[in-house]
């Protein structure tokens, strides 16, 4: 099952990083995309995996930790936040994309050279 | 209570200005208000640091490691006193030089979460929180460098956008990896965890710490690592290019600093990576300064060339000296004190420069010492400063800075140092001649033309009383840099010791970690 995840995370960052070395801008934000899930789930795998444990356990039971173990929370804690943020700043970069298209007129990340020395 | 204020101000600003986008002339007042209450809180804060020692809070009453906790050390504390007085003058500069448009949209809500997310990133003691304010610093860069949607601004926002992601993908999975080896992500605390992984496992903590080292560079702009930065700095309204120059990629040499003299041991290889990478970021910059003839970009060249000053004073901790070691680390902590300065102040004359002559560009422009000498003066304190030319703060800068790299035995860099010196005298003086002294061409740049009515209702003095607060501060550290050296030597000293950062921050015994005795005998020693 771990190997499973990081055969993902793996093919995740490959395929990112293929998207955003593309020509495109679309395909920019499409790798950008699929970096931030890539990171996400690293953060999680990270954590260690645990099959059906609780994450919370409540205050005062007994015994304090459930005998078979728990999840760890602070990971899944983590990747709720950096899966916020990234899809706060994927929308942003899509609007911008839109905004860049329209005004360059074109899609290609190559010929949007006109800031460049 | 007072940690928390610079962030709490901003955010309370930003409310403030963001409610009264109907009246664009209360939204202007309430933005200059909060950066003042911001400079007022960051110098109680300064003070409170100085005179008591290093300040923490734990936020929600969680007990460290378990809740974030927030540090002021000195190096935190003067880096956010440096904040507000940037934001500040910004503030003020952006009453005149700002359009009605752009503040309608939320200038001054964006600029105060900006300054909100730079000080909470100079305040935390959390690896996974400074990487929320960064997002949170980021996210309002990326709407300050895209208002007003020119076809510029767009192109360079592209990049600045694609490269920064990149960096906090690559943080955001070195932060994770990170709590996978340790678990913990509290700065104190790592100091102690990596410290016994690394005796197990050296090339796993050595991959972590070039992981964070290249998200940490592409935003403080390392070599090779810098190329959003002339690409996009240059593009919007001067006072924004003055906030991000002045303060964007300070943050990432904070971090730099901050993880590479607290949570991985000073003297791997990572620090003479370090040093290598200063040095051909010195030469680069300013040798991509020398082909323009743009007022804006040349200095966005600049600010890469002296990134790569500070970074050498980090580097040289690679050098086994204490003496050497806490001498570079002040000397980076005063360059940056001193280039922030300078750097605003520079980007806000060219702001000026602008304003009069509708252009930045070298070959358009010519004279403007016969019409405005006094503009002359003010631009010859920053840049002069920046060479590094006594009796102002740059040279004090590149003298501690010099001064460590003799004593460490690196010639080369010494050496490297001082050519990217002369080269930053030379583009300064290609300014000075193009813009100020020689006959301009005949096809000069004329006044932008705004509507009337609009140029006489914005203040012109409010061009002027930042630029000329700025270089009042450049002079002053350039004729008594004793205090800010005091300081810086301080700081460093706090730095180099993390024993008394964990105290401050009261750590206690983690549940689900086993502490080595060493560390609880280091804990409990008085």
């Amino acid at each position: 099952m771990f190997i499973a995840l990081v055969v993902v995370i793996a093919g995740l960052y490959t395929a990112g990083l293929y998207l955003v070395l593309a020509r495109s801008v679309v395909r920019l934000i499409f790798g950008l995309a699929l970096l931030g899930n890539a990171a996400n789930l690293l953060i999680f795998a990270a954590g260690g995996l645990a099959r059906g444990l609780p994450a919370i356990v409540p205050p005062g039971a007994d015994p304090p930790v459930p005998p078979s173990g728990h999840a760890d929370p602070v990971p899944q804690a983590l990747v709720l936040t950096a899966i916020v943020i990234s899809f706060a700043l994927l929308s942003f970069a899509a609007v911008m994309v839109s905004r860049v298209c329209a005004v360059t007129g074109t899609d290609d990340g190559d010929r949007m050279m006109s800031t460049e020395t | 209570m007072l940690i928390v204020l610079p962030i709490v101000i901003p955010l309370v600003a930003a409310a403030a200005s963001l409610t009264l986008s109907r009246a664009p002339r209360w939204q202007r007042r309430a933005g200059v208000a909060g950066a003042a209450a911001l400079t007022v809180a960051a110098v109680a804060l300064f003070a409170r640091v100085e005179t008591a020692g290093i300040q923490a809070t734990q936020m929600g009453g969680w007990p460290a490691p378990f809740g974030i906790t927030l540090v002021a050390d000195l190096f935190s504390a003067l880096m956010v006193l440096l904040t507000a007085v940037i934001g500040l003058a910004v503030a003020v500069y952006s009453l005149a030089d700002l359009d009605e448009p752009r503040v309608r949209f939320g200038y001054y809500p964006l600029l105060h979460v900006l300054l909100m997310g730079v000080c909470g990133a100079f305040l935390t003691g959390d690896l996974f929180n400074l990487y929320v304010w960064f997002e949170v610093m980021l996210t309002a860069s990326f709407v300050l460098l895209a208002l007003g949607g020119g076809q510029a601004q767009m192109e360079g926002a592209i990049k600045y956008v694609t490269l920064n992601l990149l960096s906090s993908a690559l943080f955001l999975a070195a932060a994770g990896l990170i709590y996978g080896t340790a678990n913990t992500l509290n700065l104190a605390d790592l100091s102690l965890r990596l410290a016994e992984v690394q005796r197990d496992h050296p090339n796993l903590v050595a991959a972590l710490a070039l992981l964070l080292a290249v998200a940490f560079g592409i935003k403080a702009g390392l070599f090779p690592l810098f190329f959003w930065l002339p690409a996009s700095y240059h593009t919007p309204p001067p006072a924004v290019s003055a906030v991000f120059a002045g303060l964007l990629t300070k943050v990432g040499v904070y971090a730099l600093i901050r993880v590479f003299t607290l949570v991985f041991p000073a003297g791997g290889f990572v620090h003479v990576l370090l040093l290598v990478l200063a040095g051909l970021t010195m030469l680069t910059g300013v040798l991509g300064a020398v082909a323009q003839f743009d007022m804006r970009r040349i200095l966005s060249f600049h600010i890469i060339s002296q990134i790569g000053y500070m970074v050498l004073g980090l580097g040289l901790l690679a050098c086994g000296d204490e003496t050497v070691r806490r001498l570079a680390l002040a000397a980076a902590v005063f360059y940056i004190a001193h280039h922030i300065l300078v750097k605003t102040n520079l980007f806000l004359i060219s702001g000026v420069v602008e304003a009069l002559r509708g252009t930045g560009q070298l070959r358009r422009l010519g004279g403007l010492s016969a019409s405005a000498w006094w503009l002359a003066a003010l631009f010859a304190i920053p840049a002069f400063s920046l060479a590094g030319i006594p009796p102002l703060s740059g040279f004090w800068a590149k003298l501690a800075v010099l001064k460590a790299g003799f004593l460490a035995g690196r010639y080369e860099l010494v050496g490297v140092a001082l050519a990217a010196g002369l080269f930053t005298l030379l583009s300064m003086m290609k300014i000075w001649n193009e813009v100020f002294w020689k006959t301009p061409p005949n096809h000069a740049g004329e006044p932008p033309t705004h509507a009337a009515s609009d140029r006489e209702r914005r203040p012109r003095t409010a061009r002027w009383v930042p630029i000329l607060g700025l270089a009042a501060l450049t002079v002053a550290i350039g004729l008594w840099p004793q205090p800010l050296l005091r300081l810086s030597d301080r700081a460093a000293a706090q730095l180099l010791d993390p024993v008394a950062y964990r105290q401050a921050v009261h750590l206690q015994e983690s549940l689900a970690t086993v502490v080595s005795a060493p560390a609880v005998a280091e804990e409990s020693a008085p």
